[in-house]
């Protein structure tokens, strides 16, 4: 299982490296997002305020967008009835493109940050890294193991590109909301009804542990179930 | 009427007399693997997709080291045939073994050596030959010398190793996939139009890797419109037409003469 | 024609498992004909008691009348799902993968939707008549609006075609998933909700005095919702059976098609 998904791992970023398209797609569609955000809310204590929600908005819209891409890459030439047939391990496959999936994410996530802090005028609090860091860590897994699962079921469909978004969104609401309020408390930040500044650092912390269950359990459902949803569809 | 249908009721006819249909029409190929059973049984075979029954109640046994030819018009249900023994499509109804394994529990026992090369080759396009033979090799547990071994048998181990598959044409693609179909070293070797797209040398090739693949004790199912080709290689030469499998005189002409089941 | 038609095992005769025959003939029965009819006296009388018996509320005056539909939707509704998750656990982890767990959960997913709509919108109601807006971030609200698109999503993973089977598997595993998701969006939701400060309206239930009749009336009215949802889901997975097995029959239809296509060609 471990190697299948190291090697199906290896194979999905070399595909990226070579191909280039999150670099120069991904990422410019998420930073547009970041821009947009601004437009529409029009107001720079606003767009501070609620900066962590909107990284993480921009972050699941880019979701979409790679597990759409990391099962094209499976589907254009049949590859992904080749691995049916050849017997590859499913859950290897699962384990392998979440990797994938993840390194990307990391990889946006980090870039984001810089154009959030750039463009939102947001600052983290120096003992707030350590809680960025591992935010961001878990809600990525977690974000990574539910998008592989839903693309898996969605691959091959018919209407994928519309059924995706209307299966993966509601499931990712809770990383959605877990991050968003573990980053207001790192940032200091605080949006939504209450004005008042000046949560704690340690308010982030029950998010996170609700961040990696959700990661465990959606790791654990992706690697028993990835299987049944890759036959046939 | 030239090609006898195996309908159903014949075939039930067929086993409960103790012969099979297969035998019946080569019976060179029959006596030394009749132990082993055969690698390929359908019978009475349903297979839909969507609402279409592409496959109509086909039944096929195939043996032991058999090159077995199948033609038939387009829409014949080839295809579906060949996928089907792939596990890609459903059983509606009707019983297959393939591997002597059955193919509604077993499924996982069988796709292990099993090898389709489709109408899609299954390449990456965006990774080099070499990438993409050694990912699929690998999934498979090959070394690197089978890998490079594959990668030469289809003179691919030159400058074309490093050339990304979406940048190669359709010949070259079909090579590659060929490539990576023997370094996954199968047992059943499914290949569905596998004349498409090849030049003269890259047919040569292709016989010489079917050859090669029986040697090595595989059973090839090949559908092919190049039926001079195919017929030059295949042992046994079967007609699929609307969804039915219809035996048919032996292909090879040096071969028994043609059977006919009583 | 007919005497070369294969002797093949329907598809059905995976089926015809004793669960499959009892549930198959339970509509048109007395018991389905008792719960119909039981629907309708119900509902009659959730009428009679909710509009005109019950008396209006110190507080909300009639609106609190809402609440003897807004109560029971929401209760079927989660019930209904309830179901749509077993049933999909019995269509997979049983040796027999019988298909009729998979059409109850069909069936039940269906019916939930509908009534989880019926929530959501009696919901808002009652929301605009009593707190003045139609709708409150308050964490049922919220959870209970996710579990309307998860649903959504699956019955649209229902309706993607493929062989019964495929359907039944690919489904099978999204209910279950969905039961997964519930808690965890629930979870976040009410986390979320308690750590901000107190919703800006005031606290959505609980505080509705409720007098002898009242009870009552919402009792008429879990039952009546209750009766329909079975009543519902029995007719509505008998219907699923007989598409499924419409769309079987079809099938030999089209097996003669196709077999007759071979002697019209070259071969005959």
């Amino acid at each position: 299982m471990w190697q299948t998904a190291r090697l199906v791992a290896a194979k999905d970023l070399n595909i990226e490296w070579r191909s280039r398209q999150v670099t120069n797609q991904v990422l410019p569609f998420a930073g547009l997002t970041l821009v947009l955000f601004a437009f529409a809310l029009d107001r720079d204590d606003i767009t501070a305020r609620v900066a962590p929600g909107l990284f993480w908005l921009a972050t699941t819209f880019s979701l979409i967008v790679l597990v759409q891409r990391a099962f094209a890459v499976e589907t254009s030439d049949g590859a992904l009835d080749t691995l049916r047939v050849a017997g590859v391990d499913p859950a290897g496959i699962y384990l392998g493109k979440s990797l994938a999936l993840a390194a990307q994410l990391i990889v946006l996530e980090a870039l984001l940050l810089l154009g959030v802090i750039v463009f939102y005028a947001s600052h983290i609090r120096p003992a707030g890294i350590v809680l960025v860091i591992i935010t961001a860590l878990l809600a990525t897994c977690g974000l990574a193991f539910v998008g592989t699962l839903y693309g898996g079921l969605a691959a091959g469909a018919k209407g994928r590109e519309t059924l995706l978004p209307l299966l993966l969104l509601p499931v990712v609401a809770p990383v959605l909301i877990g991050a968003t309020r573990a980053f207001e408390a790192a940032f200091g930040t605080r949006g939504g009804a209450g004005i008042r500044a000046g949560v704690e650092i340690s308010d982030g912390w029950p998010w996170v542990g609700m961040l990696a269950i959700f990661a465990a359990v959606f790791g654990a459902a992706g690697v028993l179930a990835f299987g049944p949803l890759l036959e046939e569809a | 009427m030239r090609a006898r249908p195996i309908r159903p009721r014949t075939a039930v006819c067929a086993v409960a007399s103790g012969t099979v249909v297969g035998r019946m029409v080569s019976p060179d190929n029959a006596e030394p693997t009749r132990s082993a059973g055969p690698v390929v049984s359908l019978r009475d075979v349903v297979a839909v997709l969507g609402r279409f029954p592409a496959l109509a109640g086909a039944s096929l046994d195939v043996e032991p080291g058999e090159v077995l030819l199948l033609k038939g018009p387009n829409g014949a249900g080839k295809t579906t045939l060949l996928r089907l023994c792939a596990g890609l499509v459903p059983l509606a109804r009707g019983e297959a073994e393939v591997l002597g394994h059955n193919m509604r529990t077993e499924r996982d026992a069988i796709r292990r050596h099993v090898g389709l090369l489709g109408h899609q080759n299954g390449l990456y396009a965006d990774l080099s030959v070499r990438e993409n033979v050694r990912f699929w090799a690998r999934t498979a547990g090959a070394s690197a010398e089978e890998i490079d071994a594959a990668l030469a048998q289809l003179g691919l181990d030159g400058r074309l190793a490093s050339v990304a598959a979406g940048r190669l044409s359709a010949g070259q693609r079909r090579r590659t996939a060929l490539a990576c179909l023997i370094a996954r070293r199968a047992r059943l070797w499914l290949l569905d139009e596998p004349h498409a797209g090849l030049d003269a040398d890259g047919r040569d090739l292709l016989d010489d890797v079917i050859r090669r693949a029986v040697r090595s004790g595989a059973t090839v199912l090949v559908a092919s419109h190049e039926l001079d080709r195919a017929q030059a290689l295949a042992t046994r030469m079967v007609t699929v037409a609307g969804g039915l499998v219809y035996t048919e005189q032996n292909a090879n002409p040096s071969g028994a003469q043609p059977g006919t089941v009583n | 024609m007919s005497a070369t038609v294969p002797n093949i095992q329907s598809q059905q005769g995976v089926d015809a498992s004793w669960v499959s025959r009892r549930w198959r003939g339970i509509t048109s029965t007395g018991f389905s004909r008792f719960l119909g009819i039981l629907a309708i006296v119900l509902t009659v009388w959730l009428v009679l008691f909710g509009l005109i018996f019950s008396p209006p509320d110190i507080t909300q005056q009639s609106s609190v009348r809402i609440m003897y539909i807004h109560v029971p939707t929401a209760w079927v509704a989660y019930l209904a799902f309830g179901v749509t998750g077993l049933s999909s656990a019995m269509y997979l982890f049983r040796k027999k993968h019988s298909l009729i767990w998979d059409r109850f959960a069909g069936a039940s997913a269906e019916v939930g939707v509908m009534f989880m709509g019926l929530t959501l919108v009696t919901g808002a109601l009652w929301g605009r008549l009593t707190w003045g807006v139609y709708w409150a971030w308050d964490a049922r609200l919220t959870t209970t609006a996710f579990l309307f698109v998860t649903y959504v999503g699956y019955l649209a993973v229902r309706r993607l075609g493929g062989s019964h089977h495929a359907r039944a598997r690919r489904s099978g595993v999204l209910g279950l998933l969905a039961v997964l998701e519930i808690p965890l969006v629930h979870f976040s939701v009410k986390l979320w909700r308690s750590l901000h400060q107190e919703a800006s309206v005031a606290n959505p239930s609980g505080d509705v005095k409720m007098d002898g009749l009242m009870l009552f009336s919402l009792f008429v009215g879990l039952i009546a919702f209750s009766s329909l949802y079975f009543w519902l889901v029995l007719h509505r997975q008998r219907v699923m059976y007989l598409e499924d097995r419409y769309e079987d029959a079809d099938l030999d239809t089209a097996l003669a098609e196709r077999r007759a296509e071979s002697t019209g060609g070259s071969h005959g």
